[in-house]
């Protein structure tokens, strides 16, 4: 789960990490307020999305796909120009690397002081899977695409592996500030940073904190001037104000809602519905359907042990997509019977008087009644014995790829 | 043989009084497994009917070991507390015997608390953990067997094919596929597909290496990480025997998570066509759909000389 920058800087600041003052911003209005408050001749105007490449991203008219402005995060040095930022960022479309064409309309702004940078730095924490530990990790090129930078020069990127029995150590923190250079003042500044975002990394459940970029001021202090922070989702049932923080018109409205049914699903751009039980299963199903010619309409894992109404919601989510122009069922029954499952798609095809082909394909636990159940019903149900021969008759019913 | 669990492992449940454990738990003594009781604290003393047999539950892991001598536990616990249960078990076999397998199928553990627990089992050597988020492993036997977890054991025979893999359905698909060429397996593990978990690649390829029931290994990865990566450079120093290989997400769109926490594409690394290509760099036979495991299995065999 993503939070915005602005939520990022307030969970920093409460955990002492130093940061520049700013206001949250959602009219023009607020944000020349924000200007006067702030007291800072010189502010940043940053558009607030889910996504990296803001600065160098383009606005547009949601409407007209009229070019607006360039970049959405701006430097005013007066209230006039915070005014035409802030008009110019909200309500439009933000159109990033990270965002694909569509784009992420702005709906938040954050306004922040300027500060006296001396150098930026590059910081991020994040769980490393190799480790299977966290992982700090520091560059001397900040502000930069940490992927490009990884990539031309890796010895610019300096990592400390934390063990979790020990946690940070003084040692780790020293190595790490010295080999970005720093000394004195900002090396003991960049420790006491370290510590507290570690600390808040632990106790906040975090998947990664990425601050990009980390300046060193003038007067030698380190101060997050970006913040990219995510959840691991798995840790919410001991973070009741991520409720708060969950910005839902980020995610896909669909998405969220299968999820609260216990379904796990991911629209794409094909045309062939798949309904799986399975995360790998349900992956091969649309490897196997784009295999033999089709495109997958979507990711969608019914879990381990769906009941009838569950399959029937997952036909309706399947079906919401108008790109759908047949479903491909592809069921390994472990714990969940494939007489259950034959029995739901029965119900819910009738329900939702599904008028698109529905190639049905069983394995597994009572495999034989499940198949008898489809053959009795006088639906227009194909049965298939294994997914090559499941993912072929799909695409053949839909007449395949234009 | 087989690899870690033996056809007449003693197994233990934890969480065996509540909806999942007990079910499971029923499955498991249908399918032969020589369950030998359970543990749910604040529960001890009781006892749970499983195939019509009473099986004893035990407040702690150190009190049912030491009173059944188990040589490995399965957890059916709800995800606040499955890290503290493979703690407890890792604390228990290291202590008393030295040695245990934990199987851990709980999906949904915080990340941070398997990197503690990850952490404290590889503290205590002897102390294997797999999972979590996966199905478990089992090792079909002559009649019945082992199976620790929560696949349907009617699909398996005892054979020579050892499996792994991330995912739990596609696990199955590659037994049916075995099947369908009159091959059994030697042991089926289901690694699990989490970004943070105990046994991993590696581990099942070095112990099917030398694991003489087992003559040819078939190895079902996904997107996410690089796990399959280095276990393909490992093999291709280390295994002599055949292995057949299936990646799982080349149409998953970069960014997004698939279902399990572990797959997902992040920064243009961990896609299915890097992991396939280390695995045909290794020697790997690779199946681009599933239901051609078999037919490449049987390709290897023959090139193997063991068809």
């Amino acid at each position: 789960m993503n939070i915005h920058e602005y939520q990022g800087k307030t969970l920093l600041r409460e955990n002492n990490v130093a940061v520049l003052d700013g206001v949250h911003c959602t009219s023009v209005d607020q944000a020349l307020a924000a200007y006067d408050n702030l007291g800072s001749k010189v502010v940043a105007v940053k558009s607030q999305i889910h996504a990296g490449g803001r600065g160098k991203g383009t606005l547009y008219r949601p409407d007209t796909r009229e070019h607006v402005m360039d970049g959405g995060v701006k430097i005013a040095f007066s209230k006039e120009e915070v005014e035409t930022y802030a008009t110019n960022i909200l309500g439009n479309v933000l159109v990033t690397i990270q965002t694909g064409d569509e784009g992420k309309i702005v709906n938040n702004l954050y306004i922040e002081s300027g500060c006296d940078i001396a150098h930026e730095y590059y910081l991020a924490l994040l769980v490393d899977r190799d480790n299977k530990s966290v992982l700090i990790m520091a560059s001397t090129e900040g502000g930069m695409d940490i992927e490009d930078v990884a990539h031309n020069t890796p010895e610019l990127i300096h990592k400390v592996v934390v063990d979790p029995n020990a946690g940070l150590l003084g040692f780790q923190k020293r190595d790490l500030g010295m080999a970005l250079g720093l000394s004195g003042a900002a090396l003991k500044s960049f420790g006491k940073m370290l510590s507290n975002m570690y600390s808040m990394f632990i106790r906040e459940d975090c998947a990664m904190v990425e601050i990009n970029p980390l300046v060193k001021t003038g007067a030698d202090e380190m101060i997050a001037l970006d913040s990219k922070i995510s959840f691991d989702e798995n840790a919410e049932f001991r973070h009741k104000n991520w409720d708060d923080l969950r910005d839902l018109s980020e995610e896909e409205d669909v998405e969220i809602r299968a999820k609260e049914t216990g379904l796990s699903y991911v629209k794409l751009d094909g045309n062939i519905g798949c309904l799986v039980n399975g995360a790998g299963l349900a992956m091969a199903t649309m490897d196997v359907i784009k295999l033999y010619g089709g495109e997958p309409a979507n990711f969608l894992d019914v879990g381990g042990g769906a009941d009838e109404e569950q399959v029937k919601t997952a036909f309706s989510i399947i079906l919401e997509d108008p790109n759908v122009k047949g479903i491909l069922v592809n069921i390994f029954g472990g714990i969940m019977r494939c007489d259950i499952i034959a029995r739901g798609v029965i119900a819910a095809t009738e329900a939702l008087s599904l008028d698109v082909p529905l190639v049905v394909r069983l394995a597994g636990t009572n495999v034989d009644e499940g198949k008898k159940i489809l053959a009795a019903s006088t639906l227009n149900i194909h049965p298939a014995d294994d997914l090559a021969e499941g993912a072929q008759k799909i695409v053949a019913l839909i007449g395949g790829e234009e | 043989m087989s690899i870690w669990i033996e056809e007449d492992a003693k197994v233990l449940v934890q969480g065996i009084t509540g909806k999942q454990g007990m079910f499971h738990a029923d499955k498991m003594v249908e399918y032969g497994t020589n369950i030998v009781g359970g543990c749910t604290p604040g529960k001890g003393g009781q006892t749970v009917e499983l195939q019509g047999q009473q099986y004893p539950v035990w407040h702690s892991m150190s009190e049912a070991i030491e009173a059944t001598d188990a040589d490995a536990t399965v957890i059916y616990v709800p995800p606040p507390f499955a890290a503290e249960a493979i703690m407890e078990a890792a604390d228990a076999f290291d202590s008393i015997k030295g040695e245990g397998v934990v199987v851990c199928i709980t999906e949904g553990i915080p990340t941070l608390d398997m990197v503690k627990a990850v952490s404290y089992v590889e503290n205590r050597p002897g102390v294997r953990l797999i999972g979590p988020n996966c199905p478990g492993i089992i090792t079909p036997g002559d009649s019945g067997g082992a199976k620790i977890g929560i696949m349907p054991g009617h699909i398996h025979a005892k054979g020579r094919i050892g499996i792994v893999s991330k995912s739990g359905t596609l696990t199955y698909e590659a037994v049916a596929q075995t099947m369908s060429i009159d091959e059994g397996q030697s042991t089926c593990i289901g690694i699990g597909g989490d970004p943070v978990n105990g046994t991993g690649f590696i581990d099942c390829l070095a112990a099917f290496e030398t694991d003489p029931q087992t003559e040819a290994i078939i190895m079902i990865g996904e997107i996410g990480g690089n796990a399959e990566q280095e276990a393909a450079a490992w093999a291709k120093d280390n295994v002599t025997k055949p292995i057949v290989g299936f990646v799982a997400g080349a149409t998953a769109p970069p960014g997004k998570r698939m279902g399990h926490a572990g797959a997902i594409i992040s920064g243009g690394k961990g896609t299915a066509e890097e992991k396939f290509e280390a695995f045909r760099a290794a020697g790997i036979a690779c199946a681009m759909d599933p239901s051609e495991l078999g037919k490449v299995l049987l390709q290897s065999l023959k090139e193997a000389g063991l068809r």
